[in-house]
């Protein structure tokens, strides 16, 4: 599209707030009772980040690899494809994603000092609020409880509990890790801002103080929590 | 090659608008007023039917199925141009699975868009485009937003040569490339030109909708309510009461009958995702329609100065 910089993002959406949020009605119908299954996923995973060390890590990015793979395709190509072309580049990203989980669970180095205490505590408190929080924004803003959006079947709670994990575990290459859940907690933001939806800023400042708390060299200093 | 167009031949034009229709008989639901394609004569209603955003639901059955019943009422109440294109998500499958379920309205007049960068993949996305209709051919091709037009026009005038499609034409929205489309317009041997026109957004009297009259192309007008805006901003405020004069019973006809009053208009295409628009829409295309004096009146009163 030519000239698209003087396009507003509203110009730019394709569909509407209502249709979005009966994407999420669907897909939670069409793979029901999974959506169970992925709030006992979540909680595994909140239970892994709390015990904390190498094993317990590794076994975290191999749930998220799953996860992101499994989001990648039945909710980008089958679910969010029909209603926004860009979703195939989305789903590649969220496979390469998937990749990048699967490698560094299998060959990442873990170092033996836990995070530090307020990069550990942020990091459970996201996994915790995309694990619980998230899915109660759907009664809480008037949408009922159909379209919930859950850790492991929905694209924002699953990027943000993988920047909580990624701030409770100890890997050197979670820098990486990071830029495609905090790039995708943007551009959904950018989404849900366009369409006038009141939690527009959540995903964007988590991901925003996730990458910070990285970038700010919290990694170097030990905390006594989790061992 | 200078447009030869003048400002007297446009003012004549808007003069000679009539208060078209009847006052009396008001109980009678009147079929939409038609407009010429000057390339053709072939008559078309005012109004016809947008599908950004509103048709791209996805694979939701219920909201198809909602879709259908706006395109039932929609030709239920005389309509016929709707317009569509591939960036605009599921809208092309949803339209053809809402012909489907209507059993294939022979009133359609159907109106595309080429999307695409390569002029090589110009007729592979075509034929996407009416396999997702359903339909044997396109009535109408555009090339949207302008998008490659040097290598998509030659593609398109020679399918219409060749009886593949009726009509050729070019879109923009939300008022870019006027220059270009003017150049273009001046150039090219067009049909059909889409542009974004309202009771705000009025920048297009001052060249484009002049050049279409003097050219002889159809005029497709996007944007009419500025994708609702207008009509959220015009809400608070009553209806004035010299609206009934031109048979106005809304904001919505009172903004499409500014649109479809200029002469150069063939047909302003709303979007609409309720049954009881569409009629208030194609409703805005019959009876009384206001002249020049009275279109001045309604631009004034939307501006705050009436």
């Amino acid at each position: 599209m030519s000239e698209w910089w003087t396009y507003s993002l509203r110009d730019l959406l394709l569909f509407s707030s209502r249709t979005y949020t009966r994407q999420f009605e669907l897909h939670n119908q069409e793979w029901w009772p999974l959506p169970l299954f992925a709030l006992a996923l979540g909680a595994a995973l909140f239970a892994l980040a709390w015990r904390g060390g190498e094993r317990a890590g590794r076994a975290q990015l191999l749930v998220l690899a799953t996860c992101w793979l499994w989001v990648a395709w039945a909710w980008h190509v089958q679910r969010y494809a029909p209603i926004n072309w860009a979703a195939g580049y989305f789903a590649w990203a969220w496979g390469v994603q998937a990749v990048l989980l699967g490698v560094v669970a299998w060959r990442g180095s873990f170092d033996a000092a836990p995070a530090a205490a307020l990069r550990r505590g942020f990091g459970l408190f996201l996994l915790g609020a995309a694990w619980v929080i998230y899915p109660l924004l759907a009664p809480l803003l008037g949408r009922g409880w159909t379209p919930a959006e859950l850790f492991g079947m929905a694209p924002d709670p699953t990027a943000l509990a993988t920047l909580g994990v990624l701030l409770t575990i100890k890997v050197r290459q979670a820098g990486w890790l990071l830029v495609i859940p905090a790039a995708w907690s943007l551009i959904s933001g950018a989404t849900l801002w366009a369409m006038d939806a009141p939690e527009f800023w959540i995903a964007p400042l988590a991901s925003l103080l996730a990458v910070g708390l990285v970038a700010m060299g919290f990694v170097d200093q030990p905390s006594s929590a989790g061992k | 090659m200078k447009p030869n167009f003048t400002r007297r031949r446009l003012l004549g034009a808007l003069a000679a608008a009539p208060l078209l229709g009847p006052a009396a008989g008001l109980a009678q639901p009147l079929r939409p007023t038609t407009r010429a394609i000057p390339s053709s004569g072939e008559a078309i209603p005012l109004v016809g039917l947008g599908t950004w955003i509103t048709f791209n639901v996805g694979n939701d059955r219920a909201a198809r199925d909602a879709s259908a019943d706006v395109l039932r009422a929609f030709f239920a109440a005389g309509g016929r141009l709707i317009d569509s294109s591939p960036m605009y998500g599921s809208a092309q499958e949803v339209i053809g699975y809402g012909l489907a379920k209507l059993g294939r309205p022979a009133a359609v007049f159907s109106a595309d868009k080429v999307w695409i960068s390569d002029g090589d993949q110009s007729r592979p996305q075509m034929d996407t485009s009416r396999r997702l209709w359903g339909v044997p051919r396109f009535d109408l091709m555009q090339v949207h937003n302008l998008l490659s037009w040097e290598e998509h026009l030659p593609t398109l005038f020679a399918m219409k040569a060749a009886g593949q499609l009726r009509y050729v034409g070019i879109t923009t929205s939300h008022g870019r490339r006027h220059g270009d489309m003017e150049r273009i317009m001046a150039s090219q041997p067009l049909d059909f030109v889409q542009l974004t026109y309202n009771l705000v957004d009025r920048e297009v009297e001052q060249r484009l909708l002049p050049l279409a009259l003097e050219r002889g192309i159809a005029v497709l007008v996007n944007r009419p309510f500025q994708q609702g805006a207008l009509l959220e901003r015009l809400a608070p405020r009553p209806l004035p009461a010299w609206a009934a004069e031109i048979d106005c019973a809304s904001w919505a006809q009172f903004a499409l009958k500014f649109v479809i009053s200029h002469p150069a208009v063939t047909c302003a295409i709303p979007a609409t995702t309720r049954v009881d628009h569409v009629r208030e829409n194609l409703a805005a295309a019959g009876r009384r329609m206001p002249d020049a004096a009275m279109r001045a009146r309604m631009a004034s009163f939307v501006a705050g100065r009436g």
